[in-house]
């Protein structure tokens, strides 16, 4: 079974709009997959039917050889992580709690650890580096450890995959590039597959080992970083004029717009 | 945390028991016909009667109203914690979506009919909150009630629109009646009856097992709705379920006793400041700690006066607005 994601024939319609026509692709065990597309494109959708948070119309989507249909909400919280957006915390839970609360799939409804939990988050602690942290209270931390504290949590719900959707949107440079060298570390030590949803092109060409590229809820192309970041497919993507070569670090795209060069929309 | 959480837990709720304990037997001891510590005691752990005068102050009168006291105290603290983990706004409090108002009309309407305090007024009273607790569910029926704010919204709504013919009724009032109607508005602990408070207790143990049972969910709720769901939690039925059970355990204890004030809004903070955010621990200490406040808030109420009495809703606000504006104002560490 080497498929940790498929999706046949996915359709999602918010009332009578429309979100994703007629999908259907697989993700790799093991994968770096990130799905970039313009606004409105349909990313964040997808990413919330592959979590379960939203059950598709029809169209069948298979998660680890099962359709997720047959999956409980806790069967499939100890298959797939997901990692939201931006969550402000205005309670001021623990570092440590946070991280903890990754077991709760695991654990009974009151949530009692063991020590073999406790394990568990100090380990993710460690890997995310956020154990000198650890009984700092959430909303004394900056904008790039909360998203760390909140990527230690889907580490410490031990998944195979894990979903997240745009987790370096508002951060500096510096924590993006950490943020994206740890899931890639995550993907590439422990063999997790990682899915992500992604606004930065470049990053994505760095990171990705296969992107997809979403418009208007169908796929534009999917493929290794340089056979989907050409100039052509992304500026009938994204309708504006781009400059795509080579990055000076080596062997991916470089994506580059263009300033004062809309492309009109034909229709 | 693990066996260390466990041991918290019972070092937190032995050290809130024995406050409450505490507080219980100095509201049971101290009254406005004096102080008779050593009776009291003699009353509770003995069959031993003493004076049959000082034997019915404190059985009949003395005792009901303590444990209405620490009920009311329990119940409004929890209600609160429960609807600030829900609505995840640190403001929200009990009457936030509008119970309170609910209850209120029903009540003064109670009082004009001159029904009688007890079953009459509190029916009504119960009655006019589940209407709202309705009204409520079926205007954010569906995906609405998942999205905080349209619940929070409606709940204010609710409440306005509530104010508004509150203040209509009063306006009619003239006679007497307006004075318990102000009474009722301002909470009132001295109708407690053994049997009544019995039933109340009765009634209110299993939603505070149920919402104790929901305590790690409630955490998990605060990560946000997205993510709780991935963490294996039915959004949902745990929003439905915690809303219905703290609407009807609020209702139950305002039907019985008016409008007790700011309860609900500074214990929860207090001891989210104190102790964290662990639902788990917060769920005990607001029904052990918010008993005690209520208990010794309800013996100022009596003592403080050389007659009378003040109704306790109005110590509750006195020693709660402070409290509450000093920890807003307090830098967070």
């Amino acid at each position: 079974m080497n498929q940790a994601i498929s999706i046949n024939n996915l359709n999602y319609s918010y009332g009578n709009i429309s979100i994703l026509k007629n999908l259907s692709f697989h993700i790799q065990r093991g994968d770096f997959f990130i799905i970039i597309g313009p606004n409105g494109s349909g990313k964040t959708t997808l990413l919330r039917l592959l979590a379960g948070i939203i059950s598709p119309r029809d169209g069948r989507i298979d998660v680890l050889g099962d359709s997720i249909e047959d999956y409980t909400r806790k069967t499939l919280a100890r298959k797939i992580a997901y990692v939201s957006q931006t969550v402000p915390v205005d309670f001021p839970f623990t570092v440590s709690e946070v991280v903890l609360m990754g077991r709760s799939p695991h654990l009974g409804m009151l949530g009692l650890e063991k020590e073999k939990d406790l394990a568990t988050a100090k380990q993710a602690m460690e890997f995310t580096e956020l154990d000198l942290l650890a009984d700092r209270r959430m909303n004394q931390l900056s904008g790039g450890e909360c998203q760390r504290v909140f990527i230690a949590r889907a580490i410490c719900q031990e998944t195979d995959i894990i979903l997240l959707d745009e987790p370096t949107a508002s951060l500096d440079l510096a924590h993006q590039t950490r943020i994206m060298d740890l899931m890639e570390k995550l993907q590439k030590e422990r063999d997790i597959t990682v899915v992500m949803v992604s606004h930065d092109v470049n990053l994505a060409a760095m990171y990705g080992k296969t992107l997809l590229l979403l418009k208007e809820g169908q796929i534009v192309s999917r493929g290794k970083p340089d056979e989907v970041l050409t100039f052509q497919t992304l500026e009938a993507a994204y309708g504006c004029t781009l400059l795509v070569d080579e990055s000076p670090l080596g062997r991916f795209p470089r994506v580059t717009p263009v300033p004062g060069r809309l492309m009109k929309i034909k229709d | 945390m693990g066996s260390g959480f466990l041991k918290r837990l019972m070092l937190v709720s032995a050290l809130l028991s024995v406050l409450l304990a505490g507080a219980m037997y100095l509201g049971i001891s101290v009254g406005s016909t004096g102080s008779n510590f050593g009776d009291s005691m003699r009353l509770l752990l003995t069959d031993k009667s003493v004076d049959s005068v000082q034997e019915a102050i404190i059985r009949q009168i003395r005792l009901p109203r303590v444990m209405l006291a620490a009920l009311v105290g329990a119940v409004l603290s929890l209600g609160g914690l429960v609807f600030q983990a829900l609505l995840r706004n640190p403001l929200a409090e009990p009457y936030i979506l509008g119970i309170s108002g609910g209850a209120a009309i029903g009540a003064i309407i109670g009082i004009i009919l001159g029904l009688s305090y007890f079953p009459g007024v509190s029916i009504m009273a119960f009655t006019g909150s589940l209407a709202t607790l309705l009204l409520l569910l079926a205007m954010s029926s569906g995906q609405a009630l998942l999205k905080k704010d349209s619940l929070l919204l409606s709940g204010v709504m609710v409440n306005a629109f509530c104010s508004a013919v509150i203040m209509f009724l009063i306006s009619m009032t003239r006679d007497d009646r307006l004075h318990n109607i102000m009474f009722w508005l301002m909470g009132d602990l001295s109708t407690a009856n053994i049997e009544q408070v019995g039933f109340l207790a009765v009634a209110l143990m299993p939603c505070f097992i149920l919402i104790f049972w929901l305590s790690n969910i409630m955490n998990l709720l605060l990560m946000g709705r997205d993510m709780a769901q991935t963490m294996g939690v039915n959004v949902k039925i745990v929003t439905i379920t915690l809303l219905v059970v703290t609407s009807f355990m609020v209702s139950a204890t305002v039907s019985y006793c008016g409008l007790i004030g700011f309860v609900g809004l500074v214990i929860p903070h207090l001891f989210r400041i104190i102790l964290g955010s662990d639902h788990r621990i917060l769920v005990p200490a607001c029904v052990l700690g918010g008993g005690a406040y209520m208990v010794v808030c309800d013996l100022l109420a009596k003592i403080l006066p050389s007659q009378g009495e003040i109704p306790a809703g109005v110590i509750t606000a006195l020693i709660g607005a402070p409290i509450f504006i000093f920890l807003l104002k307090r830098p967070r560490q």
